[in-house]
């Protein structure tokens, strides 16, 4: 505490203390500073405060003391990229035009894909299964453009350069599907056939039923 | 070319030239960039989630949120600020959002205890035994930290984790938590304060018993 023997321009410790974080910021005027310096010249008591006060900020400052979830980064650039897309379509006026376009270009695409293999709602349907079948940490294939993983070498796998491996599991938490070809022994098929049958009919069965028997990578259209 | 200081500046100013493009580039539509934008302040933003909300789960979803905020909202930036600054307040307001939410579902008291100007005395003065950095290298070490601070009452541990460990200014600071700079700076030394007797009693509770400290130089 204050030493009354001292001159009167000596700060009380509680003075001090109350400062000590500008002091440390460089944040006080001149004179302050001054007579801060000549007080923990001899109070050791603050002294020690300051040097814990320094040793804390150079301690949490440290890079290392912020540790990251394993597979931070991976997942926040997935959501990025799946919300990026989204954001396009809002915000990008720049490349407004190319939205209908890339709709109409997914609209063909899906319509040839649907009549190629089944109907719509029959994928739907079979999408619609939680794929507990698919092992966990297989790993699959995901790409930005298309929201199905794939098994590694399906040939229905589009904009195959922004391919990235995840586990299953992973691809099914960042919401995307499994591709009715290549994972179809995957999933349970039995439903598939059954809503087919009720909700397309025979044709829509048979062609599906074809497509399971071309399950082969490299096969298909 | 001899001197490094100069090359350091100018791979600064390149980094800084480097962003300044990327920015110019996601803000003209090029989304597919804007992770590589953020990639280098992930581990702030996580942090700033992360002294708010607590929990790791919540902080990634927040951080995850944010960035897409952060991207939606891209053209809204202007290059007078620093964009790490930018995206941490974008994550601090999503954090907090998230928290005030959480509080009005669980109807939590919320935090208002008056005393931000009631001054904190020091409760540890015996000579500092000084923790050095590299005992961060030790799990525990870094484990202790976190929980002493996670410990702190949010009000002053925010304006720590944002002053201290994300590196903003006493204003930034100010404007992300919406306070008064006088705020802040009650807020900072009490936390600096406390966390620092929390360390002193580490050392009697054996948290860092086994650093590689000069034994008898500085006597307890």
């Amino acid at each position: 505490m204050v030493n009354e023997e001292a001159n009167s321009q000596r700060l009380k410790c509680e003075q001090v203390w109350r400062e000590i974080s500008n002091y440390v910021e460089g944040d006080i005027d001149p004179s302050l500073r001054l007579a801060m310096d000549q007080h923990f010249g001899t109070c050791q008591r603050c002294r020690s405060v300051l040097e814990g006060t320094r040793n804390v900020i150079r301690l949490y400052s440290d890079e290392r003391m912020i540790e990251m979830p394993a597979g931070f980064s991976r997942r926040l650039q997935s959501r990025l990229a799946q919300g990026g897309r989204a954001a396009r379509t809002r915000w990008s006026s720049w490349y407004a035009w190319t939205v209908p376009l890339a709709a109409l270009l997914l609209i063909t695409g899906a319509i040839r894909v649907a009549n190629s293999l089944t109907s719509v709602h029959p994928m739907k349907t079979a999408h619609a299964q939680p794929a507990h079948e698919i092992p966990p940490d297989m790993p699959v294939v995901v790409t930005t453009g298309a929201k199905v993983f794939h098994a590694a070498g399906c040939p229905f796998i589009h904009h195959k350069d922004t391919e990235r491996i995840l586990t299953a599991k992973e691809a099914i938490r960042e919401g995307y599907i499994p591709c009715l070809r290549c994972l179809r022994k995957y999933l349970n098929t039995d439903v598939v056939g059954k809503t087919e049958k009720s909700a397309v009919g025979d044709a829509d069965s048979e062609a599906n039923d074809q497509d399971e028997e071309g399950d082969v990578p490299g096969g298909g259209q | 070319m001899a001197n490094p200081n100069p090359a350091l500046r100018n791979s600064e100013q390149d980094g800084d030239t480097r962003e300044q493009h990327l920015i110019e580039l996601v803000q003209r539509g090029r989304n597919e960039l804007f992770y590589e934008l953020v990639h280098p302040y992930e581990r702030r933003v996580y942090a700033a989630a992360l002294a708010i909300l607590r929990n790791e789960n919540d902080a990634e979803d927040v951080v995850q949120e944010a960035m897409l905020k952060a991207l939606a909202n891209i053209r809204q930036f202007r290059a007078e600020a620093r964009f790490s600054t930018w995206l941490i307040q974008i994550t601090v307001n999503e954090a907090l959002m998230r928290r005030r939410r959480e509080r009005t579902v669980t109807m939590e008291p919320i935090d208002d205890r008056p005393n931000d100007d009631a001054d904190y005395i020091p409760r540890e003065f015996a000579d500092w035994r000084e923790i050095p950095s590299e005992a961060l290298e030790r799990k525990e070490v870094r484990q202790r930290l976190a929980e002493a601070l996670a410990s702190l009452d949010p009000k002053y541990r925010e304006v720590f984790v944002l002053r201290d460990m994300e590196q903003l200014n006493i204003q930034e600071t100010a404007e992300t938590l919406g306070i008064s700079i006088a705020s802040v700076k009650t807020r900072l030394l009490r936390a600096r304060l406390m966390l620092r007797d929390l360390l002193a009693r580490g050392w009697e509770n054996g948290w860092f018993s086994r650093l590689p400290f000069e034994k008898g130089s500085k006597p307890w």
